[in-house]
């Protein structure tokens, strides 16, 4: 089939890393090429050449036969390339058309009715049903992705780059994108997938590359792929993604526990056991907060948590997950009813007496309430104690041993920081949630409240958070884990209660039929 | 207090209201075009204080007030480039420049007009006045609003050009963008630099505008350091409008009136001490702050520099 694009020895190159190496691939008219790869593979920078927004170091970029240089997103969007960046790119305060109609010549009037055809006809083809007319902000993170598509389809792409499109979407959803996928291929559009799930990858996907370190490590054909066997494919793969010799046991690549189980879509950890012959650790009575504005109080809520349990909390936000997470903390007052850590009453205890005996909170508010962004990584580090031994003596701050601190903690959680000096605020929403995780599940934690703790982050991020959650667990600490993920809570929990309307409307053991009972409850009608 | 509501300190009361607030609604709708596009122009009372010196010294020797406006409008909007080149191209920090406009002007300025004028400050003639026919006719208030320099009449259109410009235009949508989310106007084709870049060029036009007015028109003699506050005020006027040209023009006319309150009860007849009517302008910043700042609403990228690809 014809090539739409093509690179040719691209090479890029950012301090200290060399992001592209000599990459060259072609991508065709009506196939779907999955691009495959670690996390800083490069495969995000590889869409950023075709995307205009990187100039690449070396290398042609080469379009219906014409070598060039991809000057600006502008430039790229004239070429016919449509774009789905990895980090959502709207204005959440404008509406979903006037997203859309972002890049008109400055001194025209808003061309709505035009636009608004336009809208029609993108949504027939894709199959959504937005309203043109909402503000962004409203709408969920997968309605978002559509606009985010509609607006890379808004000129008729000839080529279409989805970078990861899938990591914050529903399985619905990403039904929904594999649909349009195929519309879009059907009528001769070249699209590169950017996943990190070998599920999507097969169900999708024409032609596979993997990229390792920058190079492109090798890749499987449309015939190749079609005469494979599924597990030799994965084999394939597997193997040129992580580098391994042929014969190497793939599945004990050793090192990449998170991106392997990733791709095939497998859990790190099941739950610990959970000795619950034991008094459990925390024990809430018919506690209730006050009614703020548009906020859901508590309303007599209670539960027990074990030591190793996993508590995950369910519901559709704002149901009062917020008030029973800070209510624990310590940072809401209880008002009526009580809470017993470890058979001592803390109902009037703040957060430093609470922190004290070991109740931990990782918010999610990440870089408003969980850090100071404009603070070192290592201030952030020590944020909860500032002013207490052992980081200060007298008023006196010892710096040497907060940096020192830090540096353990950064190694030992593979935060991704340039130094323990650099400002929180600069760091990945992955990293920054890493220095929140490296805090809070300290060894001195009995309880630790988590709330939302992979919302925004992308899969790798989200793969390891789970993966300290269960570390945790392991370690003796009772969670509680609020997310609005019921796939994630499955995976993690050793039961799962669901809040409704600032009651705690039932707890059930993750068990085979546990999802649906929990829907049940988050609808308001009671278990059965 | 009878002499409160006679036609005297109301008509004065509303003349120099106008007057007074002309200033602060050029500069303040100037200062929200940047803040829409995610600039903070802090170096707002420089522009202002540049365009003031420019119109005046235009205005004088060419005799012409339109010259003296040209002239003010490009004294502000070079001042303007400043942040153009510093902030936006190379993404240094918004308010350290800004302030450092400011203090440069008020230095730069006062020197130039040392050496023009040495120590004399020659007045121009009045400005002239267009009186709006039937409307000036209108007891207190024809004379207070309907009889001023074409410029206010103006002015006040910009404030209904500048409203529709923002609701139903392209550029409109492109600075709203460039404030809140600048990587998404970039991704959309249009380029974020020049869209800011286009924001600032204007705002220091219409502050050096105003600047021209508050010499020309206002003062009819340039005195260093004349702006004293206005540009600043400006700033706050642009924070609390919450992106709506209109409420500028109320801002404006609320802050121009508290300046005018001198005048106007001397003209009363009312002997309240200065000083207390002269604290009054910044007694309303304080009680606005107080009620409407909270809620200002301001873009979520104000004063973020933006670089294409940069994490
Ligand atoms: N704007 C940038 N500045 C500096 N380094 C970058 C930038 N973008 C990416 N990198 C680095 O380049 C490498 C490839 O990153 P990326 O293309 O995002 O990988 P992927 O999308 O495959 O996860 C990584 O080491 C990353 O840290
Ligand atoms: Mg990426």
């Amino acid at each position: 089939m014809s090539i739409v694009a093509a690179l040719s020895g691209i090479t890029k190159r950012y301090p200290g890393v060399v992001a592209l190496d000599a990459v060259s691939l072609e991508f065709h008219a009506g196939e779907v090429h999955v691009l495959l790869g670690e996390n800083g593979a490069g495969k995000s920078t590889l869409v950023s050449v075709l995307a205009g927004m990187q100039q690449p170091d070396e290398g042609t970029v080469i379009i219906g036969g014409n070598p060039l240089r991809i000057a600006s997103p502008r430039h790229s969007i004239q070429l016919g390339i449509g774009t789905v960046f990895q980090r959502p790119s709207l204005v959440l305060s404008l509406t979903v058309i006037e997203n859309l109609m972002l890049g008109g010549s400055w001194l025209r009037r808003l061309a709505r009715a035009a636009a608004l055809r336009r809208f029609r006809e993108l949504a027939t083809l894709l199959g959504t049903h937005l309203d043109p007319d909402a503000p962004l902000a409203g709408l969920s993170l997968g309605e978002q992705q559509q606009v985010e598509i509609m607006r890379a389809l808004w000129r008729d792409a000839k080529l279409l780059l989805l970078d990861e499109p899938t990591s914050m979407l529903t399985p619905q959803g990403v039904a929904d994108l594999g649909r349009m996928m195929r519309n879009l291929r059907d009528r001769g559009v070249a699209l590169i997938l950017i996943t990190h799930k070998l599920g999507e990858a097969y169900e999708f996907g024409d032609r596979i590359s993997v990229l390792r370190l920058g190079k492109v490590a090798g890749g499987i054909d449309p015939e190749a792929l079609v005469a494979m066997e599924e597990s030799g494919r994965t084999a394939t793969i597997i193997r040129l993604m992580f580098g391994l010799e042929a014969g190497e046991a793939a599945t004990t690549a050793g090192g990449h526990a998170a991106e392997l189980a990733i791709l095939l879509g497998r859990k790190i950890h099941g739950p610990a056991v959970v000795d619950r012959s034991q008094p459990p650790v925390l024990r809430v009575r018919e506690a209730s907060t006050r009614a703020e504005f548009a906020e859901t109080p508590l309303r007599k809520v209670s539960f027990e948590l074990w030591s190793s349990e996993v508590l995950g909390i369910a519901g559709v936000d704002g149901n009062g997950q917020k008030h029973l997470a800070e209510m624990i903390a310590g940072q809401r007052a209880v008002h009526g009813g009580a809470l017993e850590l470890g058979g001592i009453d803390i109902t009037q205890g703040g957060v430093p007496e609470r922190r004290g005996r070991g109740v931990r909170y990782v918010t999610d508010d990440r870089l408003g309430e969980g850090t100071v962004g404009a603070l070192p990584v290592a201030t952030n580090l020590v944020l909860k104690e500032v002013g207490a031994p052992p980081w200060w003596h007298h008023g006196i701050t010892d710096w040497a041993a907060i940096h020192a601190h830090a540096r353990v903690l950064i190694e030992r959680n593979d935060i991704r920081t340039p130094s323990a000096l650099t400002p929180a605020g600069k760091l990945s929403g992955g990293n920054v949630q890493k220095v929140l995780l490296a805090r809070e599940l300290d060894a001195e934690a009995r309880v630790a409240i988590l709330n939302k703790p992979t919302h925004g982050l992308d899969l790798h991020n989200q793969r390891l958070a789970l993966d300290r959650i269960g570390t945790a667990a392991a370690r003796g600490v009772a969670l509680l884990v609020i997310s609005t993920d019921l796939d994630e809570l499955i995976e993690i929990s050793d039961r799962i209660g669901v809040m409704f309307g600032g009651r705690l409307a039932g707890i059930v053991d993750n068990d085979a039929g546990a999802i649906d009972r929990v829907r049940r409850l988050m609808t308001g009608a009671g278990a059965t | 207090m009878g002499g409160l509501l006679t036609e005297p300190f109301l008509v004065s009361l509303l003349y120099g209201a106008v007057t007074a607030g002309m200033p602060l609604l050029l500069a303040g709708l100037g200062e929200q075009m940047s803040e829409k596009a995610g600039v903070l122009n802090i170096g707002l009372e420089g522009m202002m204080l540049v365009g003031a010196y420019t119109g005046f010294v235009a205005a004088y020797h060419s005799g012409s007030f339109w010259l003296g406006y040209l002239a003010g409008g490009l004294g502000g909007m070079l001042t303007a480039l400043i942040v153009l080149l510093l902030c936006i191209r190379r993404g240094l920090n918004q308010i350290v420049i800004g302030i450092a406009i400011t203090v440069g002007a008020e230095g730069l300025t006062s020197l130039l007009h040392y050496v023009q004028f040495s120590r004399s400050y020659p007045r121009l003639a009045a400005a002239p006045v267009l009186a709006l026919p039937l409307l000036r006719d209108v007891p207190v208030l024809g004379r207070g609003l309907f009889s001023h320099n074409l410029l206010v009449y103006l002015a006040v259109a910009l404030v209904f050009a500048l409203s529709w410009m923002y609701r139903s235009t392209y550029l409109g949508l492109s600075l709203e963008a460039a404030g809140n989310q600048p990587a998404a106007l970039d991704a959309a084709g249009v380029d974020v630099v020049h869209t800011r870049s286009l924001a600032v060029l204007c705002t220091g036009f219409l502050a050096g505008l105003g600047g021209a007015y508050l010499a020309n028109v206002g003062a009819g003699i340039f005195v260093p350091f004349m702006t004293g506050g206005a540009g600043v005020i400006g700033i706050v006027l642009a924070m609390l409008a919450r992106g709506r040209p209109l409420m500028v023009m109320v801002g404006a006319a609320l802050f121009g009136a508290s300046l005018a309150m001198t005048t106007a009860l001397q003209v009363a007849g009312i002997d309240i001490p200065t000083d207390v009517v002269q604290m009054l302008p910044f007694a309303v910043v304080m009680a606005v702050l107080v009620v409407f700042g909270r809620h200002s609403m301001l873009p979520s990228a104000l004063g973020t520099p933006y670089t294409r690809g940069e994490r």
